[in-house]
């Protein structure tokens, strides 16, 4: 590693490291992810992301994730990762066309 | 508009590499067509390097004129008139700070980090928007800056939400939503001295109009046919409205604003002209603006001792917390 490199490490660890917020807006719904944030710690974080994230009482709970703890899937695989749920049209309640007296279902 | 006219890069970047692999051209082939499609392109997608640094630079001098933009207007938080004005200039600056957040996000998902971009901010390799190089002289200066600059940016910002670059949209989204009550309060200040103000207080709000005019319409960047850079922004999906048709909605809506307030806008040149079904507006003095984006305005260098000072004074809480943090680790790890 050259001096740069070592540098720009030594320049990321001293940074606070990146939190994910999420906040559920109301009882009863998901919590969605609203945005980042850097943290010191756990406590700084979910502290932060109340300021930042919610006030206009956008929420009633919050949640912080280290996001380097979040495992994606690749979008370079996208089309092969999800393809197989494409032709599979039986999953639809529509794909069943049945009596108009028993449409409801 | 606060990144309008500052995405001339140095030339050396824009030579592209003379010799491409097949694969890269095949990457970006579909990279286009994802972008023709009205497609989102999120951070781990493959784009162009030049797309990359496009947006990372528009970005970044974004998240940077929210920031230094919290300046003039807390000059006058300690001086609002009443306690309501101050709890409402308060809100306004925390949004902006969030709001500056947001960007840094966004930008720092293109492969920065938060230090590298306050360094470029703090060497003058980064700009911000000129409308924050101005001084605020007067209480009548905060409510023109929300009635006039935070409406000229919600004009620019709203086309953004669309920006084929997923993580700038939805933080543009964000923003937006926030922003209307900053042009909301700034209408409702000045409203309130120009109806129920004495006469002194009227003249005021009028001077302000007239020092924030020029400036304001300036922030839509220089006009379109002097602009290279805007045709590849329109190209990818970064840029959707020209630099001149967001100058002119922005006229054409704030001439009939400044009726109902019952303010002059300084312009003798500026007229309705039936054949365009818009305003005529006199000539802007692009020499005040290339001076002022160039580090000459009335605050550019307060604005930048105000940061860094800000930044070098803050350094022992960020070491204090990150240093607190990691012996409170050790310890967890300890046990």
């Amino acid at each position: 590693m050259n001096s740069k490199q070592n540098a720009a490490n030594q320049s990321a660890m001293d940074e606070w490291p990146l939190w994910e917020v999420f906040v559920r807006s109301k009882s009863g719904l998901d919590h969605k992810h609203c945005g980042s944030l850097h943290a010191a710690d756990p406590q700084m974080a979910i502290q932060l992301a109340r300021d930042v994230y919610t006030r206009r009482l956008e929420g009633c709970s919050v949640w912080v994730v280290r996001s380097d703890q979040i495992v994606a899937s690749d979008p370079a695989d996208k089309d092969m990762y999800f393809d197989p749920m494409e032709d599979k049209v039986y999953r639809h309640p529509t794909f069943y066309k049945l009596p108009p007296e028993v449409d409801h279902m | 508009m606060y990144t309008q006219a500052m995405d001339s890069q140095p030339k050396e970047e824009r030579e592209r590499k003379p010799v491409r692999s097949v694969e890269e051209v095949e990457l970006e082939r579909r990279f286009d067509a994802k972008i023709d499609a009205g497609d989102f392109i999120e951070a781990k997608d493959w784009m162009p390097d030049h797309y990359r640094k496009t947006l990372l630079r528009q970005i970044s001098q974004h998240a940077h004129s929210e920031i230094v933009g919290m300046l003039p207007e807390g000059n006058w938080i300690t001086r609002a008139p009443t306690l309501k004005r101050k709890a409402i200039l308060l809100a306004k600056v925390q949004d902006e700070g969030g709001h500056g957040l947001y960007l840094y996000a966004a930008a720092e998902t293109l492969g920065t980090s938060r230090d590298q971009m306050v360094d470029a901010l703090h060497a003058g390799k980064a700009k911000y928007s000129s409308i924050f190089n101005y001084p605020t002289l007067t209480w009548a200066d905060i409510g023109t800056i929300g009635w006039l600059v935070d409406g000229a940016a919600i004009m620019n910002q709203v086309p953004i939400c669309r920006c084929s670059y997923a993580p700038y949209a939805r933080a543009m989204i964000r923003i937006c939503r926030e922003e209307s009550f900053h042009q909301r309060q700034g209408f409702d200040s000045l409203l309130t001295m120009m109806k129920k103000g004495t006469d002194a207080q009227k003249a005021m709000v009028q001077d302000a109009v007239n020092r924030w005019w020029w400036p304001s319409i300036m922030m839509f960047g220089p006009p379109d046919d002097q602009s290279p850079n805007s045709a590849q922004g329109m190209r990818w999906g970064i840029k959707r409205v020209s630099n001149d048709t967001l100058r002119q909605r922005f006229i054409d809506a704030t001439v009939e604003q400044a009726k109902i307030l019952g303010v002059t806008l300084p312009d003798p040149d500026l007229k309705w002209n039936p054949d365009r079904e818009a305003h005529d507006f006199g000539a802007i003095d692009w020499d005040e603006f290339k001076r002022v984006i160039a580090g000459d305005g009335p605050c550019n260098r307060e604005r930048l001792a105000a940061r860094q000072q800000a930044w070098d004074d803050g350094a022992w809480v960020r070491d204090a917390a990150l240093a607190y943090a990691r012996k409170q680790q050790t310890k967890q790890e300890a046990a």
